[in-house]
């Protein structure tokens, strides 16, 4: 009986310590988040100026998309278009490459849904933004 | 010694009970890797050196 005790005891020990260790932190420094996070960081200063306009807005989806095409000259939709995409693109790598870093693909959905409320909250003054009711300028 | 057959499946359920919570997303890190991400991409960080370089007065 005695020997059953402490063996609960051991186990009791071991969960918590198990348990505190799932509380780390997410871990973001990797050759793979870092080499996306350069490449969105050079595309950012192409990106500025449309977002500033309004014809790029962030969505709700952690993405961006092109929301006034018509405030873009004719000759540089295609530039847009290209960039919004490549963005897109880089942002979806992104929140895969969190997850899988950190050995929870499934997480990848949430990661996701989390960029998506702090790049809204961050946009700088003046940019659109997405919610539940439509687009918004902050 | 019958006991051991009684602690082993607890032993079991209580391993997959800690599993289970490993699995849950850790929201607040996640927000604060995401600024962290959000502000090196958009370069928004508050740094040791001014945001416009010190233009130098010329004569």
């Amino acid at each position: 009986m005695k020997n059953l005790l402490k063996y609960l005891v051991s186990l009791f020990a071991l969960v918590t310590a198990l348990n505190v260790f799932a509380a780390a932190d997410l871990e973001v420094n990797t050759p793979g988040v870092n080499a996306i996070k350069s490449s969105m960081q050079a595309r950012h200063a192409q990106l500025a100026g449309y977002y500033a306009s309004g014809a790029v807005g962030l969505s709700m989806d952690g993405m961006i998309t092109v929301r006034d095409a018509g405030s873009v000259p004719l000759a540089a939709r295609q530039t847009v278009n290209a960039l919004v995409a490549a963005e897109n693109q880089d942002r979806s790598a992104l929140y895969a490459e969190i997850a899988n870093a950190n050995g929870h693909p499934e997480w990848q959905a949430e990661i996701r849904g989390t960029f998506a409320q702090r790049w809204i909250q961050r946009a700088q003054s003046g940019w659109w933004v997405q919610s539940n009711n439509g687009w918004t300028q902050k | 010694m019958k006991k051991v057959w009684l602690a082993l499946p607890l032993a079991a359920f209580a391993l997959t009970a800690c599993v289970t919570i490993n699995i849950y997303f850790p929201a607040a890190a996640a927000e604060k890797a995401a600024d962290k991400i959000i502000e090196e991409v958009w370069q928004t960080q508050q740094s040791d050196k001014p945001a416009t370089p010190v233009v130098k007065e010329t004569k």
